[in-house]
């Protein structure tokens, strides 16, 4: 793409793993616990 | 489905749009970004044609071009995306995977802007028991049910003036979790005024984490950290930091700094910790009641903003600078480090932090309350680590998502990296969970966008 350029690949619908094994957050930098 | 929502900012020469629903970062030019200002799903595969008259300025075939660019990403699900806002959390049967345990209700040191009030949280000094320690584990174990993964932090307070509880509560934790397959993450948040090599060394063991408080240029942190023997701290302080991660291989810490309206110019806090061979920085916007002379004011937010682009800039000069002739004297900043490729699931950015619900903090007594900031506070009393949760009340307060009820953060780009922020800052300026702390919104939204000017800036470079 000219005009566009995509920064970022973000993880195929990622959205809704929910096992819950991730890290209290006191969430910008988490990465999830599964990948 | 929830809306879609876009947000273009410029720093320098960047012009860039993210995507908030998909979570896509794009670099545009200034043709696409006045493109988007005139667009609203559902596109057309053709541009309409009073776009050609509005941007008469450009080439009918550039515009042409620059809308077939953007049809694609909408036809992608990368721009004006839709987010399905049908997932569901039962907050009634979140088991518990954290705790902040306050060994120490009692510090050797008295800083100005403490949120603690020098440690023993507006009520008297006291240490935690073994005994009460030990109740929190089990707490803990029993409340987390089917979780593997369970975090335990020691906090205070100062907590390695209760080091013996400290290793006593390890030593037990360990014993436990092989027993009932559990994985238990410590970590400790330290003054690092009574870290001595010994100490240094069972930390580097046993800690998953380590924070090290120490507030970045040595005028600025003498002038806010006093040791209550007296005298300065500075030297002392770096020195027992230095060892411990010259020590610690590749386990994560941080030190963690706080800049109050005294020291708008943080930047250079961030800059002497890194100079001082510390690269793993966070320094953090006090929170304070508006009247008092250290609480950062709406007048500042200019001031602050310039200083978050200006460490960007550094950063971003450094790390050109270190692959061209390493090793650069490259740092972290702590709020730049954002994962925009695999971060947390949905229902980690609806849930937040967890106060309340999957995070809880102990008391020196074994109370429990919904996070370390609201220790102390009767009204926030959740139950005690041997009875358990015996004032549901008080949860329920909790049990809410903010990005879902809050129209401030429906709306806001931050809000799948911010989670509609921290309870407690909400509550302790303006006496309400759910009513957003603005000043936190404002920076944690400038901190967001230097984070993507940065991996903006990754990206060409990678070119």
């Amino acid at each position: 793409m000219k005009n566009v350029k995509t920064i970022n690949s973000v993880k195929a619908e990622h959205k809704h793993v929910n096992c819950g094994e991730c890290q209290a957050s006191c969430v910008a930098n988490q990465t999830c616990e599964q990948k | 489905m929830s809306k879609p929502l876009v947000h273009q900012f410029v720093i320098d020469s960047f012009h860039l749009v993210l995507d908030v629903n998909s979570g896509t970062l794009h670099a545009i030019n200034e043709l696409c970004s006045k493109l988007i200002d005139r667009l609203a799903p559902p596109l057309d595969p053709e541009p309409d044609p009073a776009l050609y008259s509005e941007l008469s300025s450009y080439h009918p075939e550039l515009i042409k071009e620059a809308y077939g660019e953007l049809y694609e990403l909408w036809r992608k699900n990368l721009l004006w995306a839709d987010w399905d806002d049908s997932i569901a959390i039962d907050y009634e049967t979140l088991p518990v995977k954290s705790l902040c345990l306050h060994v120490a209700h009692d510090c050797n040191m008295h800083c100005e802007y403490c949120f603690a009030s020098s440690g023993n949280y507006h009520g008297k000094r006291e240490l935690m028991s073994e005994e009460t320690a030990i109740s929190a584990m089990e707490f803990l174990f029993r409340e987390s049910r089917g979780r593997h993964n369970l975090e335990v932090d020691f906090f205070g307070g100062e907590p390695l003036l209760n080091f013996d509880v400290v290793k006593k509560t390890v030593e037990y934790a360990r014993k436990r979790e092989k027993e009932l397959n559990k994985n238990v993450r410590f970590t400790l948040t330290t003054n690092a005024l009574g870290l001595t090599h010994e100490i240094s060394d069972y930390l580097n063991e046993q800690m998953y984490n380590l924070v090290f408080s120490l507030d970045g240029r040595r005028e600025v942190h003498e002038s806010m950290r006093h040791a209550n023997a007296g005298g300065e701290t500075y030297d002392r302080i770096l020195d027992n930091i230095r060892y411990c991660v010259e020590h610690r291989g590749d386990k994560s810490w941080y030190v963690r700094g706080t800049f109050t309206h005294k020291n708008l110019d943080f930047h250079n806090d961030v800059l002497a910790l890194a100079e001082a061979g510390l690269k793993h920085v966070s320094i953090e916007p006090v929170v304070l009641p508006d009247t008092d002379p250290l609480a950062i004011k709406e007048r500042d937010l200019h001031k602050l903003h310039l200083e978050y682009e200006r460490l960007a800039r550094e950063l971003i000069r450094r790390r050109k600078n270190a692959r061209k002739s390493p090793p650069g004297m490259d740092f972290e900043f702590f709020h730049f480090s954002i994962d925009l490729n695999g971060g947390p699931c949905a229902y980690k950015r609806l849930k937040g932090c967890g106060s309340g619900t999957e995070y809880l903090a102990v008391a020196p007594s074994g109370d429990l309350y919904p996070c370390h900031q609201f220790v102390g506070k009767e009204e926030f009393k959740l139950g005690t680590v041997t009875r358990g949760i015996v004032n549901p009340q008080v949860k329920a307060r909790f049990c809410r998502s903010p990005l879902r009820e809050n129209d401030d953060c429906k709306t806001c780009f931050a809000k799948f990296f911010c989670s509609g922020g921290c309870a407690a800052n909400n509550y302790n300026t303006n006496q309400d969970l759910s009513k957003p702390y603005k000043i936190g919104c404002d920076l944690m939204r400038k901190r967001l966008e230097c984070a993507m000017l940065i991996k903006a800036c990754e990206a060409f470079e990678q070119e």
